[in-house]
């Protein structure tokens, strides 16, 4: 069913609702939020998207393959950045000798940890996206054998 | 008899409980035993030692960094055990 | 009473307490799947509900270090429930993935005809 109101007002809100989550990644280490929530915000605006439009347009935007690649793609650099502080002699995961930290307060600082945020936000959106599709379509593959 | 035993056992289970939240340490107060340890530490140190301002960031992303990683491996794998549910068996390729 | 004075400086874990024996009743008397999982994820509330309210201070503020504030609340509950949301996220995934296997194996999701559809299979 086409419903004139919902598609209307989700064309208008989406944008703001992913700047708002894009807000809450990049600030991470600056004021209260960081990679979970973040992820969060962003993954429950590409379900009110599938939710509104219909699921045959949604699986041009946003297929099931690029949503398994995010949050595969956000593991893999999470251990990926501890290998860095192993190659310079110190313990996995080290922020403080490897890594620049800059003047707290400001947007580039805190080195790892910046990156770490970016990385959850991505796995946790793929996650979550991923979830829903799973759920949807609720186990019957391509030939309808369940 | 059916009906009224979840009721009895939940009786007496939210009774021990209400006890026990009677005998805690009174709630904000600024010398309870879960505020003496770490605390100070985390709060005085984590601006020079990692960068951020964002004290539990700092904290679950660099001082305890592996457990996060850890958490991560936890969603991972609620995706792959709900795709092993929904899409195995009889998949003889 | 005595008891009743220290019940209302403790409100907040009372109140976590509550939601906990709430969604504990419903989780036993209730026959549909879907609320049975939805108090489950009550009672997980009540917990963090609990946890998170341990670490606060009288006249404590947001734990970001800004210059000119002197007294923080305690950061660590807030740090350590943050795995716990996300093992509450999967658990009820996993187990929402279960039901719908129970539904397509049964055709119905109240779970006393689940037990009788069963034992009716092994007489």
């Amino acid at each position: 069913m086409h419903d004139l109101i919902l598609e209307v007002v989700n064309r208008l809100l989406l944008p703001f609702i992913q700047l708002f989550g894009m807000y809450i990644l990049f600030h991470g280490h600056l004021s209260p939020g960081g990679g979970f929530s973040g992820g969060a915000v962003i993954g429950a605006s590409l379900i009110l998207y599938s939710l509104t439009f219909r699921f045959a347009k949604v699986k041009h935007r946003m297929d099931h393959d690029t949503s398994v690649f995010f949050e595969a793609a956000g593991a893999l650099i999470y251990v990926g950045i501890g290998f860095v502080g192993l190659f310079f002699g110190y313990n996995y995961l080290t922020n403080r000798g490897v890594f620049p930290l800059g003047v707290p307060g400001q947007l580039w600082s805190s080195g790892m940890i910046l990156v770490i945020t970016l990385a959850l936000g991505a796995k946790v959106s793929g996650t979550i996206l991923s979830l829903f599709q799973e759920l949807l379509e609720g186990g019957s593959d391509e030939h309808g054998t369940p | 008899m059916k009906k009224v035993l979840p009721v009895l056992v939940l009786a007496a289970i939210g009774v021990l409980l209400v006890l026990t939240v009677a005998e805690m340490p009174t709630f904000g107060d600024s010398y309870a035993p879960a505020h003496r340890g770490v605390m100070d530490k985390y709060l005085q140190d984590s601006a020079v030692d990692t960068g951020a301002i964002n004290t539990i960031a700092a904290i679950i992303l660099d001082y305890r960094a592996y457990d996060t990683l850890g958490e991560a491996t936890v969603l991972f794998v609620a995706v792959l055990a709900v795709t092993a549910a929904l899409h195995g068996g009889g998949h003889h390729a | 009473m005595a008891l009743l004075e220290r019940l209302y400086t403790n409100i907040y874990y009372l109140v976590a307490v509550v939601l906990f024996v709430i969604g504990f009743h419903t989780m036993l008397t209730h026959k549909n799947l879907i609320k049975k999982l939805m108090a489950l994820n009550i009672m997980d509330t009540a917990i963090f509900l609990f946890f998170v309210a341990i670490g606060y201070r009288q006249g404590g503020q947001a734990p970001i270090l800004v210059p000119g504030v002197e007294k923080f609340v305690n950061p660590i509950p807030s740090a350590l429930i943050l795995t716990g949301i996300v093992i509450s996220v999967s658990f009820t995934a996993f187990a929402l993935a279960l039901v719908v296997l129970l539904y397509k194996h049964y055709g119905t999701l109240d779970s006393d005809e689940i037990i009788a559809i069963r034992g009716k299979k092994h007489v």
